[in-house]
């Protein structure tokens, strides 16, 4: 009996893993179809004149961010943590009820949750705020849905056999209690309908916050969504599954530790850089301007931290798929977190704050480090969950290849697009008079929203691969659990 | 002390909690009185205004229209004065925008028509050449939801003490007041008259007429509110 491993139970992890590639798919195609709209705005149209309202560009916008943010990426959260949760602290689901029941609840939650938000931002029931769109209703649900995560995390914590909390888990507890902070403080609002003694639409409500004030709370929120949402949890996968499936111990404890302490203090200082030139105080632009460079170090830390834990195994680059997506993702974590703080420099900003530069910032670091890591933690554990070794090598390598030339066409299409738009929208003639007339400025961008919009479609079809090759494991040949011990076991 | 709190998980979440929390306490407290005090010349919404705006939001018009001038030569020449912190005073919630895929709106009332908006929503590439933006037809059938536009200025007037039926100081040293009705039927029959000023200057028979049945279509209300962005 002791000698035996533990028999972990990873059903809510499936169920997890389930939501991640369908939101997935829900998320990155209403993403190519909003790429081609700006290509080709005839597309806002798609579905003829009369369901014109639920597919225009404004529409479908908010769907697509809070689709990839909120369905995909947590997906992925939730699902590595309750596969990895049980593995670094030696303790299984099914050694209690209880944390299964909340499991579940909170798997079946979430999904009313993802459904009510579907359903609204069609409708147009929208609070405007970017990433917290959610009317008050919503709101709840989604503290409800996160509290019962809690409790599964600190219940796990409670009755662990390890007793020191692994890396991983430092980067879990800090997604819960950083996305709870920013969400609550952010969706301060009151429900007009109760606040008026019962006029108008029982959904509505009204900042708490306004002008200034709101844009500085929305955007600590916003700014910091990212970090908590896009960073912490996604560097809490890397730290267990680059380890596991490369057979290499984590490079540097110290480098660890002063990345984890420094993004947490760095982090949420940084939220003005999306505020510069605006009219918050300046000292608070400048605040952010400072931070945002200062996050190199912790965000460097953690990739390169990653990269040296390959040290002597980089073959194993070559050789596997998996370790290709995960040292690709690290590489456009440091890529990302490079651009972002170029970007928050203020004669940068100057020029590329409104233009799609901004826009091609966010999709390297989520498609090509958010994106890859999830994928590649869903392909890890893919055996180990379903018992069966990966369907297809060269479909993921083949995938692998689709998806970064998305990603490359993707953000160097953004990155001219936005140098071009800012350069025009600045430009004097010799009177110094406006040189372009703004609709100059948005035709001129063709080319570039065509390329993007490419790039997307690559993406997403890697996408269908890595959806195809998941599914497909689940039939494939079962293995031995010996055969699980680092490298994933992989088909031709 | 790291391998202390790796130990115990509830002094760690605590510390991590301190960590990240102050950071907001000390960038949003300071400011926070100052930055909500109007500017002079700033009114709140009126009843058919506030009811445009959230026709702006529900068709999320912020995702590609800023409303935030910044302080250099090329946008004031593009857009008028840069924007100044009070005059979003009554913006609940803000609308910035983060990104320009068209013009910023924040001063758009001082330069475009009732007559261009309304042809501009019905076919924009018709009315700017090479234009990416989607029409927005349905805007002249939806009817606007003023009954929760009135709940919200209730609301807005009792929570935050927003000046609605106090004189308010404009630029010139006079006075000007938003009224608000002291019932929804008074709101609907405000709101009706400050459409019939905006419909009179529409041409789109099927608008007219619903204002004339005292029915607000969104693109009346729509156009009040963009009218009022100075």
């Amino acid at each position: 009996m002791e000698n035996r491993p533990l028999e972990y139970d990873y059903t809510v992890a499936k169920m997890f893993m389930f939501s991640t590639i369908i939101l997935g798919i829900v998320g990155m195609l209403v993403g190519v179809i909003l790429a081609f709209q700006l290509a080709f705005p005839g597309l806002n149209l798609m579905l003829g004149e009369g369901l014109a309202e639920y597919t225009a560009f404004g529409r479908l916008r908010p769907l697509h961010t809070d689709a990839v943010i909120f369905g995909f990426t947590l997906s992925g959260i939730f699902a590595t943590w309750y596969y990895v949760g049980q593995r670094v602290l030696k303790v299984s689901m099914a050694e209690s009820g209880f944390l299964m029941f909340i499991g579940k609840l909170h798997f079946w939650l979430y999904l009313v949750g993802v459904a009510a938000v579907v359903v609204s931002l069609l409708l147009g029931i929208t609070t405007s705020k970017e990433y917290a769109e959610f009317e008050w209703p919503i709101d709840i649900a989604i503290v409800i849905v996160w509290v019962l995560w809690g409790l599964g995390i600190f219940g796990l914590i409670g009755i662990r056999r390890e007793q020191s909390l692994y890396i991983s888990i430092w980067y879990y507890i800090a997604t819960f209690l950083g996305v709870a902070m920013l969400y609550v403080f952010n969706n301060m609002e009151i429900p007009t309908y109760f606040a008026s003694g019962g006029i108008g639409a029982w959904y509505h409500s009204v900042s708490m916050y306004s002008g200034t004030n709101d844009a500085l709370v929305q955007w600590w929120y916003g700014h910091n969504a990212v970090a908590f949402v896009f960073t912490v949890p996604i560097v809490a996968m890397i730290y267990y599954f680059l380890p596991k499936e490369s057979g290499q111990a984590v490079y540097s404890y110290k480098l660890s530790l002063l990345s984890f302490w420094g993004l947490m203090f760095v982090y949420l200082w940084a939220g003005g850089h999306h505020l510069l030139f605006s009219t918050v105080p300046d000292w608070l632009q400048t605040m952010g301007s400072v931070f945002s460079i200062v996050l190199i170090l912790p965000s460097w830390g953690s990739a390169i931290n990653m990269l040296l834990t390959m040290k002597g195994e980089w073959q194993q680059v070559a050789s596997s798929p998996l370790i290709k997506f995960m040292i690709l993702a690290s590489t456009f974590y440091m890529f990302s977190t490079l651009e972002g703080p170029i970007q928050a420099i203020k004669s940068v900003n100057a020029l590329a704050h409104f233009t799609d530069w901004i826009v091609g910032h966010v999709h390297d670091g989520v498609l090509g480090w958010v994106g890859f890591m999830i994928m590649a933690s869903l392909f890890h554990m893919a055996p180990r969950v379903f018992k069966r070794e990966i369907y297809s090598k060269s479909l993921m390598t083949t995938q692998f290849w689709i998806q970064t030339l998305g990603v490359v066409l993707y953000f160097t299409s953004m990155w001219i697009a936005g140098i071009t738009q800012g350069m025009m929208w600045r430009a004097h003639d010799e009177f110094g008079n406006l040189a372009y007339s703004f609709i100059d400025t948005v035709t001129v961008l063709h080319p570039y929203y065509t390329i993007r919009a490419v790039g997307g479609l690559l993406y997403l079809v890697g996408f269908f691969m890595f959806a195809y090759n998941i599914y497909k494991t689940m039939s494939a040949r079962r293995i031995e659990e010996n055969e699980l011990q680092t490298a994933s076991p992989m088909a031709a | 002390m790291f391998h202390w709190l790796e130990k115990r998980p509830f002094f760690f979440a605590v510390a991590v909690f301190v960590t990240i929390a102050f950071a907001g306490l000390i960038e949003i407290l300071p400011n926070f009185a100052q930055a909500s005090r109007p500017t002079i010349g700033t009114a709140p919404y009126s009843t058919l205004e506030l009811a445009g705006r959230h026709v702006y939001i529900k068709n999320s018009c912020n995702a590609c229209h800023s409303q935030l001038i910044r302080p250099f030569k090329a946008e004031t020449d593009r857009y008028g004065h840069y924007s100044l912190s009070g005059e979003y005073a009554y913006d609940r919630p803000f609308l910035w925008g983060s990104k320009r895929t068209g013009p910023d709106l924040m001063r758009v009332g001082n330069y475009r028509t009732t007559d261009w908006h309304e042809n501009h929503m019905w076919d924009p590439a018709g009315v700017v050449p090479g234009s990416i933006m989607p029409a927005y037809k349905w805007t002249f059938t939806n009817i606007a939801d003023v009954d929760t536009a009135y709940a919200e200025q209730i609301t807005i007037k009792n929570a935050f003490n927003v000046p609605y039926n106090k004189p308010i100081p404009m630029k010139d040293g006079s006075t000007t007041t938003v009224a608000l009705a002291d019932s929804l039927s008074g709101a609907h029959a405000s709101a009706l008259e400050e459409a019939k000023v905006v419909a009179a200057d529409m041409k789109n028979q099927n608008v007219k007429d619903a204002v004339a049945n005292g029915q607000i279509p969104e693109i009346v209300a729509l156009i009040a509110y963009m009218n009022s962005l100075k």
